[in-house]
């Protein structure tokens, strides 16, 4: 059974993945970008790693593809198409392509996985707990680092949209 | 899979019986989806004849009265009239993802009401990430009503797609942390165990003011995700038609009107759940009918959703700035500020607990 529908999963994913990058209408290859990232949140489901899925749909699908239907709704009109590539410009992408398959399945099957016999649910609970503690293996000065330069990230992206005005207009208005 | 006690598994047990183990399995996955579905659809059109027959009492009018008993039937003969329609479209719409924008809609709302504990022991996935999966899921359906705006190929709906997609980004914020505020109470996230917290008062007298701050947060907050007024800027009719699903007809229409309403109820179904004690009853006094839980879920749930249909006809509609510095100057402050006000009444234990 789940054989079955870790196989759907995955001839889903490649499909879309495919039609992500062939299809010349933007917007259209970013709903494809949108179900391959579903697809990765439900192999997650699949695993019974929930948390990890819904961080999935949340981030990559609610965040970040509705960022890229944004810009390509400021910037993109429905009747126009992407324009195809030279033959030449064709044939190189696709020997790269093939290049970079073959060295994935290469050591694919080279590499001698571990097999872990994993019935465990990972809760949130034990994530918050290893996020915060101190001992061996907890993770807290990692997500003190990332805390911090994610403020970072917020004052820059602020001061860069602000601008002129924070710059000009605060000794002559105020 | 880390499935409690729910009604796939007794229809899955029932069905051992006179059939093998995965053809069971699959059957009551697909008997589950149908129970679902019909509530979907009935919870729907009832919850419109209630909107009109509350937008009637509010402005003294007597409302749909004449189609069945005070016009119970009104609203399906209405989708009959709808199925009947001509589907009709622009020339030159991205016919894919026009056809394709409706469903996004309908089955992340469909997926929400999947995990709502109704009353003990029904609830279709008692996932242990509960409230995080309802944020997670609602952060997809924005997805629908932006590309039915601009695969519509129409200013209008182009403009409504965007203000929509403004608003419910920022309004998720919101929500989350209002709901997160209320996590704080519980230690969990997942909706039975929330339940579980509350047999000893509902989350909104254990949390009191905070709570009470959190719930109204809350309130405001789903109201504008779910686009009603006075937060509708998306599909406000004196400037844009009617916003992103001006282009569709028929049924198509009827899906972008349905998942609106069950929005709202799975708005009110969440407050329910994390505010009000969900399938509990007041002081305990049915402990000993568990059935009787689906009518007091119902009973909440719905004052909720009265609650949101006289926001709708008493507020005046806002601009779109004013909306975006109530979220971004008032709510979001408010929210975190409240956060830490809820985590230290958690650390002295000052929550009052019967």
């Amino acid at each position: 059974m789940e054989r079955i529908i870790f196989y759907i999963i995955a001839f889903i994913i490649i499909v879309f993945a495919m039609a992500s990058v062939s299809s010349r209408k933007m917007l259209r290859s970013v709903i494809y970008l949108l179900f391959v990232l579903c697809g990765i949140a439900g192999i997650y489901f699949l695993i019974d790693y929930n948390f990890l899925a819904a961080i999935q749909l949340t981030v990559y699908a609610g965040g970040i593809i509705v960022l890229i239907i944004f810009s390509v709704l400021l910037v993109h009109h429905i009747e126009m198409e992407l324009e195809m590539a030279k033959p030449l410009r064709k044939i190189l992408t696709a020997l790269l392509c093939m290049l970079g398959l073959g060295v994935f399945l290469y050591t694919i099957y080279n590499n001698h996985f571990n097999v872990v016999d994993n019935q465990v649910t990972t809760t949130t609970a034990d994530i918050g707990s290893k996020l915060l503690s101190y001992d061996a293996g907890g993770f807290i000065l990692p997500f003190e680092v990332v805390s911090v330069l994610l403020l970072a990230a917020m004052v820059g992206a602020i001061v860069i949209a602000k601008g002129k005005k924070l710059t000009d207009n605060n000794d002559t208005e105020l | 899979m880390n499935i409690a006690l729910n009604i796939t598994q007794t229809f899955q047990d029932w069905l051992v019986g006179f059939m093998p183990e995965g053809a069971a399995s699959i059957t009551a996955m697909v008997i589950v989806a149908v129970i679902y579905l019909m509530i979907f659809a009935v919870a729907g059109l009832y919850l419109v004849l209630l909107e009109r027959r509350v937008a009637a009492w509010f402005q003294l009018r007597l409302g749909p009265n004449r189609v069945g008993f005070q016009g119970l039937l009104q609203t399906m003969a209405d989708a009959l009239k709808l199925v009947s329609k001509e589907l009709t479209g622009t020339d030159r719409a991205d016919k894919f993802l026009y056809n394709l924008a409706p469903y996004f809609v309908i089955i992340t709302s469909l997926m929400a009401l999947g995990i709502f504990p109704f009353t003990q022991g029904f609830q279709a996935f008692d996932i242990n990430i509960g409230i995080f999966f309802l944020i997670a899921i609602s952060s997809i359906g924005v997805i629908g009503i932006l590309l039915a705006g601009w695969s519509s190929n129409n200013k209008f709906a182009l403009i409504g797609a965007m203000r929509s997609g403004v608003q419910t980004i920022s309004y998720e914020l919101s929500i989350g942390l209002s709901l997160l505020t209320m996590v704080l109470l519980t230690g969990s996230l997942q909706l039975s165990e929330i339940v579980e917290t509350q047999k000893h008062g509902w989350l909104i007298v254990q949390g009191h003011v905070p709570a009470i701050i959190a719930f109204m947060i809350y309130m405001i907050a789903g109201t504008a995700e779910t686009n009603r007024a006075p937060f509708d800027m998306v599909e406000a009719e004196s400037e844009l038609g009617a916003g992103f699903h001006t282009e569709y007809s028929g049924m198509k229409f009827a899906y972008f009107f349905l998942a609106e309403f069950i929005n709202m109820f799975i708005i009110a179904c969440i407050a329910t759940t994390v505010f009000f004690g969900a399938w509990l009853s007041p002081f305990g006094i049915t402990e000993s009918l568990p059935w009787l839980g689906v009518f007091w879920f119902l009973l909440k749930a719905l004052i909720l959703v009265f609650l949101m249909m006289w926001f709708r006809w008493t507020f005046p509609r806002l601009r779109i700035d004013q909306l975006l510095s109530l979220e971004w100057k008032y709510l979001l402050p408010i929210n975190l500020i409240n956060i830490m006000l809820m985590a230290f009444l958690v650390w002295q234990k000052l929550t009052i607990q019967f």
